[in-house]
């Protein structure tokens, strides 16, 4: 028999780890949801694709905006000495992911706003003439939208791949402690703002275009998870404690039943008789998808909190 | 003067106070605590060092008090002084907490209601003790003065002591005898015409071969003790440790007996049968300083290790083996004695066998073994003498106990004040021992109380049998008040000072001044000749060359060295009847015991029940020091030690609250458990001290459970009166 | 340079919790907080067990994921003896370092800011000992410059076995278990 026993007891660290509680896995989220958005709206403006995109190019990267504050908010709802914030941007740490994605987040916003403008639609242009005139003067620059598409989609691609680094240099947490873990952060994000888009898109074909898409990335999304687990299994002791948890411990009936179940599985299957015209699209699926990309970051979040090298016994 | 509820009483022992009547301190919202000079209106800049001495266990170590800009920041071993060498133990370190703490009692409390209601009235220091000095009269009047007992426990009780012996009582008794030291005392005495003493003698730091017989060193904090232990393991000394628990000390050491719990006499006898079989016990220092040796040697022919394997549950080869170590290594082999020692009722006995084995070893007064200590001798204050009591202390009637020597038995008061015999107890003054935990059977201690006239409590918080009293009187704590010298046997004779570092925060007095108070309200004033403590202190010391200004500087003064083992010259001297130490002890045959010890088997716990075995915290002393915030934090309730395998079959997880009913039917406050391989099957353990009952004591208020309410059985010792307590059987109760 | 580590014999020690009161009243650590603390390990079945007693705090790693991760830099290694260390006032307390740690020895303070031992760098700078090691009765603790091959704690480090708490993390403690 093992015993180990510890007289510590520090607040938010004992018995187990749980520093960070909802704060921090909205945040993830929503920043995941706003990487995949600029992404496939960046990808659309490179792609010089103009019809039939509104939603994504002009609707995905404005609501991006109210989420990304939205989420930056929650961050700074959970920052324990809130008045010394400003203190991020006095240096840029080279190792500290925190510290690349305050900066990431600096250069997001004005992305966002250039996709905006390019794609100022017509029926606003009475409303905010001056925005109109901004956004003419971009008109035939094609060079200079397609390098605009191109940042969207870097820094697009740049947040969602740091949303899943922040954990996942932490090694102390076995759960994170795996290289692939921005990839999936990286596709549920895309899974989700294609979702999102879906979900709002008027336009009939774009709304098709993004169901695909969409599809897309939730398979890629299974397999990710699948490459995570068996990257953690075959990994050290307290890693494959760590993936335990997932697939047969505490967090496991939230993890099958609403991250791979109602989260991927039952909206791609949705989807796919969608696109294949065997149903009509339901806003149903993206919903779940976008449900489930946010219990993936709390129980990620969570459960990489309880994932531990030491296990002390009280 | 106003009244109170229970819920104002919270907030007086809170952190405010009204400042309602006369005494009442004005700034009492204090966090930290005032020096004399805020009171004076200006603080001393920096840090001032201030060298004193504990008061958080009995061994009084030296220490150095640290006052920063007025407030006291920390306290710190005085590296002269020869018990701390400049380290104190967890509790002494974290003992400026008991002046922070927030639960303190803050004015003097007059019982309200019914006695043990827990409702007071707030009083001034001039009712207070007016209210005690006429109740001590009327009882002096009615029933004599000896009918007033005082419990007090520490040097703490000293000035009040001199009080109670002004006013005519014997019946002064603390529950260090027959609650915990008594029955080794006597089991030495008995042996080697000496006691062990406190400090113990024992000179572990050269040992060669320690036993440890239940002492768990290590957990057990007396500080010099754990010092000398550590260095003991570090220079390789062979440590032998005997307990029915994985203890901390049993994991330095090269044998671990886990003995079957009662059976240490047939271990003992087994042991000095190797010796002596094997002859390889000290020959020359037995028939040099030996009495009875050949009666002894044929009384313990019998027990050999294989009478003793199906008693003790110890492998014969193991007790040979552990036996030839202790040779080897005599007579440098230590075989401690121990200190709380009040197990199973035949703990004299047990303590005797103790001593017969180190007899045996040529150990006693010997390098590594037992040294002979002596004191610094400081003269006592030059007081009146005391009236002669009457009568005989009311503690062992017919002298029940012959052994009962020296010091009079806590429990054997609390009979005679449930009884009336030999003579009505009418009124109790408690000085700083919470006698709920201290004496077993916590019924027997109501009823006591409901037969008295008079109780009163000094204490520094409201423990809980301050809450059973009609007069609560608050102390400052030992950081802010004067005590007596301490002149302790050790080593090396040196006397410490014990001085404040600070002024009570609130409306506490030192016991000195509650103590020369109440003397004068019992119109005994010509007892104390001096003003104040001051004068007292410089009196003793001026009668030896010395002065209370140098003394206040270095806190401690020591004497030239002096040898302290026979080899180095000191004189081996033994008080037994025969000048000799006693194989075979004619005192005992003569009172109808047995002179050389008897192993009796001790009592099966019934199916599905467990021995219940208790010990010591590091962090706590009793259970007087739960409510100081440093150390509460550092352990804030007690675990139940169970089993693995018996967890397991009971299906009684780890950190699980439960409950423990003992065979009497009594249950005790929830308790979490901890499973573990570090016991046996048979018992189970927790540290004494915790589930206390004071309700205004939030801190400690029901956090884990009490050992003492389940000590409801207490076995006599037939000898000296001791309590042995290691006698009551629990189980599990699930339901929490 | 020097590189300040500490030596514990975990033969002397008993675990006894007096370096966490010296470091709570010395350092005025927060009720509820530790900045140091004990942990007992047994091993085997009774009655034949071996328990380990360590006192525990930082192990102020030379590479250590909470200087790593800290997005302002207030996580930070000293000048002297390569002490980790926290500017309160730099700290946004984003509990990143709190999760970075595999000995879980960081905390918030109340105040906000991430907490955790300094190796008392205040005496330290004054050539005293850090308190928890003053104070242990036991004098298990041994605290100096490992970069100094004839200091107390180089020597012990040389001449006794050892072991560091989680070496499979990487992050080089400077902690010396002596067994």
């Amino acid at each position: 028999m093992h015993e180990l026993t510890t007289t510590r007891h520090n607040h938010l660290i004992d018995p187990v780890l749980h520093v960070w509680g909802w704060e921090i896995p909205v945040y993830l989220f929503l920043g995941g949801m706003v990487a995949g958005m600029m992404i496939i709206s960046g990808y659309f403006l490179f792609k010089g694709k103009t019809k039939n995109t509104d939603c994504s190019c002009f609707l995905a990267p404005l609501i991006s905006i109210v989420l990304l504050s939205l989420g930056m908010f929650a961050l700074f709802l959970d920052l324990e000495h809130k008045l010394y914030v400003w203190r991020l941007y006095t240096t840029f740490e080279i190792t500290s992911p925190m510290s690349w994605g305050a900066w990431i987040l600096l250069l997001v916003y004005p992305a966002l706003i250039a996709n905006i403008i390019i794609r100022f639609p017509d029926k606003l242009s009475d409303r905010f003439p001056k925005l109109k005139e901004l956004s003419n003067k971009f008109a035939g620059k094609y060079f200079l939208i397609k390098n605009i598409g191109i940042i969207n989609m870097m820094l697009g691609a740049m947040l969602g791949m740091y949303t899943g680094v922040l954990l996942s240099t932490l090694a102390a947490r076995p759960l994170w402690n795996t290289s692939i873990l921005w990839l999936l952060f990286l596709t549920s994000g895309l899974s989700g703002a294609a979702a999102f888009i879906h979900m709002i898109a008027k336009d009939v074909e774009e709304r098709e275009l993004l169901a695909k898409a969409d599809n897309g990335f939730l398979t890629i999304e299974i397999f990710v998870i699948a490459l995570m687990l068996i990257g953690l299994l075959t990994s050290t002791e307290v890693h494959k404690d760590a993936a335990t948890l997932l697939i047969s411990g505490s967090f496991a009936p939230v993890f099958w039943v609403f991250v791979v179940g109602l989260g991927i599985i039952i909206p791609l299957f949705i989807q796919l008789l969608a696109v294949n015209h065997k149903i009509k699209h339901t806003p149903l699926a993206p919903v779940f998808v976008i449900l489930g990309g946010l219990i993936l970051r709390f129980v990620i979040v969570q459960a990489g909190q309880v994932s531990h090298y030491i296990n002390a016994h009280f | 003067m106003d009244s109170l509820s229970r819920r104002r009483f919270l907030k007086i022992t809170g952190a405010s106070i009204a400042a309602a009547t006369a005494v009442t301190s004005l700034n009492s919202v204090v966090k930290g605590a005032k020096t004399i000079e805020e009171k004076n209106g200006s603080v001393v800049k920096g840090i001032q060092k201030i060298p004193t001495y504990c008061d958080l266990c009995f061994w009084k170590c030296g220490a150095i008090a640290y006052v920063d800009n007025g407030k006291l920041w920390k306290i710190e071993g005085n590296p002269i002084d020869p018990l701390s060498n400049g380290r104190l133990c967890p509790r002494g370190t974290g003992g400026v907490g008991a002046s922070f703490d927030n639960e303190r009692l803050k004015t003097p409390l007059i019982r309200k209601s019914v006695r043990g209601e827990d409702q007071w009235v707030k009083a001034t220091w001039d009712e207070a003790l007016d209210l005690i000095a006429n109740k001590m009269k009327k009882i002096k009047t009615n029933y004599g003065p000896e009918s007033l007992a005082f419990f007090s426990h520490g040097i703490g009780g000293n000035f009040l002591k001199h009080t109670f012996k002004a006013y005519g009582t014997n019946n002064i008794t603390a529950p260090s005898f027959a609650q915990c030291r008594g029955p080794r005392e006597i089991g030495f005495e008995l042996t080697f015409g000496d006691v062990v003493g406190s400090p113990e003698r024992t000179d572990i730091k050269n040992t060669k071969c320690l036993v440890l017989l239940g002492s768990h060193l290590g957990e057990n904090m007396h500080n010099t003790q754990v010092q000398e232990f550590a260095d003991a393991v570090g220079a390789g000394a062979t440590v032998i440790v005997v307990d029915p628990r994985f203890s901390v000390a049993a994991s330095k050491a090269k044998h671990y007996l886990p003995i079957k719990p009662g059976t240490d006499i047939a271990l003992l006898l087994s042991w000095m049968n190797v010796l002596v079989t094997e002859g390889l016990y000290d020959k020359d220092y037995v028939e040099k300083y030996g009495f009875g040796f050949e009666q002894f040697a044929a009384e313990i022919q019998e027990y050999t290790p294989e009478w003793a394997y199906t008693r003790t549950g110890i492998e014969p080869a193991v007790i040979r083996e552990t036996a030839r170590e202790m040779g080897k290594n005599k007579p440098a082999t230590l075989v401690h004695p121990g200190r709380h020692a009040t197990w199973y009722g035949d703990d004299a006995q047990r303590a005797r066998s103790v001593a017969l084995l180190n007899a045996l070893l040529g150990s006693w007064g010997r390098k590594g073994g037992f040294y002979t200590p002596y004191k610094f001798g400081l003269p006592g204050y030059p007081y009146p003498e005391y009236p002669k009591p009457e009568r005989e202390p009311a503690d062992n009637p017919g002298k029940k106990y012959p052994f009962a020597e020296g010091e009079l038995l806590s429990t054997g008061l609390r009979e005679a004040t449930i009884t009336g015999n030999p003579y009505p107890i009418k009124g109790w003054f408690v000085y700083a021992t919470n006698l709920m935990q201290a004496l077993p059977n916590q019924q027997e201690t109501i009823k006591a109380i409901q037969n008295l006239d008079l109780l009163v409590v000094v204490d520094v918080v409201p423990s809980e049998i301050a809450g059973w009293a009609d007069v609560i009187l608050p102390e400052a704590t030992y950081l802010e008040r004067y005590d007596d010298i301490s002149d302790s046997p050790f080593k090396e004779g040196f006397i410490a000072l014990r001085q404040p570092a600070i002024d009570p925060p609130h409306d506490q007095k030192p016991n000195w001044w509650i103590a020369k108070k109440l003397a004068d309200k019992l119109g005994l004033s010509n007892y104390f000749p001096w003003k104040n403590v001051e004068e007292y202190l410089d009196t003793r010391l001026k009668s030896a060359g010395l002065s209370l200004n140098e003394f206040k500087k270095t806190g401690i003064i020591k004497r030239p060295p002096k040898p302290i083992y026979f080899e180095d010259g000191v004189q081996p001297f033994f008080w037994t009847q025969s000048g000799k130490i006693e194989f075979y002890s004619l005192k005992l045959k003569e009172h109808g015991f047995d002179p050389v010890p008897k192993f009796t088997a001790p009592e099966e716990p019934p199916a599905g029940f467990f021995r219940l075995l208790y010990g010591r915290s590091p962090v706590h002393t009793f259970s007087k020091t739960q409510t100081n915030p440093i150390l509460n934090d550092m352990m804030s309730e007690n675990e139940v030690w169970v089993n693995a395998d018996i967890a397991g079959r009971y299906g009684v997880k780890n950190g699980q609250y439960i409950k423990l009913k003992n065979s009497d039917g009594v249950i005790s406050n929830k308790v979490k458990v901890k499973v573990t391989e570090r016991i046996r099957t048979d018992c189970v353990y927790m540290v004494h001290g915790f589930g206390q009952t004071s309700i205004r004591n939030r801190k400690t208020y029901l956090k884990g459970a009490s050992d003492a309410q389940l000590v409801t059985k207490y076995k006599m010792d037939p000898l000296m009166g001791g309590t042995g307590m290691n006698v009551n059987f629990v189980t599990f109760e699930m339901e929490v | 340079m020097s590189r300040f580590g500490m030596a514990i014999d975990t033969v002397r020690c008993v675990g006894c919790m007096d370096c966490v009161v010296a470091c709570k009243t010395e350092n005025k650590v927060p009720e509820g907080f530790n900045r140091d603390w004990i942990t007992e390990e047994a091993f085997g079945n009774f009655p034949n067990i071996q328990l380990e007693i360590r006192t525990e705090r930082c192990n102020h790693c030379e590479e250590a994921p909470c200087v790593d991760c800290c997005p302002t830099g207030a996580s930070h290694y000293h000048d002297t003896g390569g002490v980790v260390l926290v500017n309160h006032n730099e700290c946004i307390g984003c509990k990143a370092c709190v999760a970075s740690c595999p000995y879980d020895a960081r905390f918030i303070h109340p105040d906000g800011y991430a907490d955790k031992c300094t190796f008392c760098i205040h005496r330290v700078e004054k050539g005293e000992d850090p308190a928890c090691v003053s104070v242990c009765p036991t004098h298990c603790m041994t605290f100096g410059d490992l970069d100094d091959p004839n200091s107390k704690i180089s020597k012990l480090v040389k001449s006794r076995k050892w072991h560091v708490l989680k070496p499979e993390a990487g992050t080089k403690p400077h902690i010396y278990y002596l067994t």
